[in-house]
């Protein structure tokens, strides 16, 4: 408890996150029917892989199914558009699979079937080079949804042959440096990397105690524990949604192996996601 | 479970684990970081499971560049072989419902890897102490009936104080006593939980309010060494 200066007493947060108490309680409160509701919620709440192609679910992992030597994973609107001008234009890429998932941000109709505007987690393969995977993910793939979505890609056994590549953006505010925050040129590049990563990361390591949450993390945390070689790529940028320059932000890893011979035509590429850019900016206009 | 960093699994009989709940202030959690890097203990594993939320960083615990880049995650099993020690440091706070998935996957490991017995570090609000703890210690502890079979003789001879019972339901006088540790996170069902599979445990924990908790995880590393003697006391 705490007490304000206006002399009232409220419960205090606590760093260290949910009451055991209240959980309990609750526990202890729940009937049948919470039970049924709870349960209905969580399978709500599974993580399903479906081929739009054949409205039918996966049988096995994603990477079961379809080995590959280089997986890279584009997580939030300004990765996803990176990889979409500089990488999906420079070749032919078939889609494999799409992650079906409901929480309160991402909130897909109840079915097997996923429109287009639904599908916010895709993959794709390299059609001339089966050892290259894409994943396309900009919905929130939710605490509780993490791990499944981790079995449901990866599997139950570690694939050790697979380089994995993971890009993302956090707000610049998230950044703790000692320095001032008006020095900082945002946006910028900072890199994580499990141990079994050996080649030279395209910009400086990110600083303690500096940390990284949500699917980027799940995914480089199971990549280190299974001694994967993993590198995820995290750009602090003041602007969240889709931008130019935060998406321009990426490109020194053009140049690193995870990329060899994915990128054929930068100009082009540039020119692809100016159009990108310029059509959000439009539909974004309220009075149009 | 517990996922080794080499190819083989380490031998952990007989070992004491030491671990912290994630509790108010994060005391137990602190006083953990203080006793990994001031003996420097050497990363084992890691405790890999869907229960605790994901996050990742580099080395805490570096004194140089070339060991800054090391990749830490939320839950990681450090040891120090020549002190019989293994610990187990949380990173993050549990996803919702599975406290007690955790706490059954963690005491099936403390069993299946053969270690004599665990000690849990935690933290407890300060405010909701009695008139009675308001003037004494801050520091309480809890010991399973197993283990207090065999150090029980060791802390008399420290002069600690036990975790005072109180009403399981504050609101009614009559109410039956129970141990409750506000604010200890999952302090109380690891507690439960081990005294019901006969496991040695001992919780060690200190009355803290949220601020600078450093001064407590000192206080409760302290508290612990009086015990254990880890290291010499100056």
């Amino acid at each position: 408890m705490a007490a304000t200066f206006f002399g009232e007493v409220v419960r205090a947060p606590c760093r260290a996150g949910t009451e055991e108490e209240e959980e309990e309680e609750e526990g202890r409160r729940e009937t049948p029917e919470d039970r049924e509701v709870r349960l209905q919620l969580a399978r709500k709440r599974e993580v399903r892989l479906l081929r739009r192609q054949t409205k039918t679910c996966l049988e096995f992992s994603l990477l079961e199914k379809h080995p590959c030597s280089r997986f890279i994973i584009a997580i939030g609107s300004n990765a996803v558009a990176f990889l979409s001008s500089f990488v999906m234009n420079s070749g032919v890429w078939e889609e494999i699979g799409c992650a079906k998932l409901w929480n309160e941000w991402c909130r897909t109709a109840d079915s097997t079937h996923l429109s287009p505007t639904e599908a916010f987690c895709v993959f794709y393969q390299l059609k001339a080079h089966h050892s290259v995977i894409l994943c396309q993910c900009s919905c929130y793939v939710a605490e509780d949804q993490q791990y499944q979505w981790l079995e449901k890609v990866f599997g139950s056994r570690p694939r050790k042959n697979m380089q994995v590549t993971i890009l993302t953006c956090r707000h610049v505010t998230d950044y703790k440096t000692s320095e001032s925050t008006c020095s900082l040129p945002s946006p910028f590049l900072k890199a994580l990397k499990t141990e079994n990563f050996r080649d030279q990361t395209c910009c400086s390591l990110l600083e303690q105690p500096n940390i990284v949450h949500d699917l980027p993390a799940a995914v480089l945390s199971y990549c280190q524990v299974w001694n994967m070689s993993a590198v995820l790529y995290l750009c602090y940028t003041d602007v969240m949604k889709l931008d130019l320059i935060t998406v321009e932000a990426f490109k020194p890893i053009l140049s690193s192996r995870s990329f060899k011979g994915l990128v054929k035509n930068i100009p082009q590429s540039t020119e692809i996601l100016k159009k990108l850019t310029t059509t959000n900016q439009i539909q974004s206009n309220i009075y149009t | 479970m517990f996922i080794p960093c080499g190819e083989t699994f380490p031998d952990l009989s007989g070992f004491t684990l030491l671990m912290p709940a994630v509790s108010v202030g994060n005391v137990g959690q602190l006083a953990i970081d203080l006793i990994i890097s001031t003996l420097d203990m050497c990363k084992i594993g890691y405790f890999y499971t869907d229960c605790l939320v994901p996050i990742v960083g580099n080395n805490p615990y570096a004194t140089a560049k070339e060991n800054a880049a090391e990749l830490s995650t939320n839950a990681e099993v450090y040891s120090l072989p020549s002190k019989k020690l293994v610990v187990l440091q949380l990173r993050s706070i549990f996803i919702k419902y599975k406290s007690k998935s955790f706490c059954e996957k963690l005491l099936c490991w403390v069993e299946n890897s053969g270690c004599a017995r665990v000690i849990v570090l935690s933290s407890s609000h300060s405010y909701h102490r009695n008139d009675k703890q308001l003037s004494s210690t801050p520091f309480r502890y809890l010991l399973t009936p197993s283990i207090q079979k065999t150090v029980q003789n060791k802390i008399k001879s420290l002069n600690w104080q036990e975790m005072e019972k109180s009403p399981c339901i504050p609101e009614i006088e009559d109410s039956d006593l129970c141990v409750r540790v506000p604010g200890g996170g999952i302090t109380k069902l690891l507690y439960d939980e081990s005294c019901c599979k006969d496991i040695q445990m001992a919780v060690l924990l200190k009355f803290v309010s949220e601020g600078d908790n450093i001064p407590d995880a000192l206080g409760l590393v302290e508290y612990l060494n009086e015990w254990l003697q880890i290291i010499k006391p100056h």
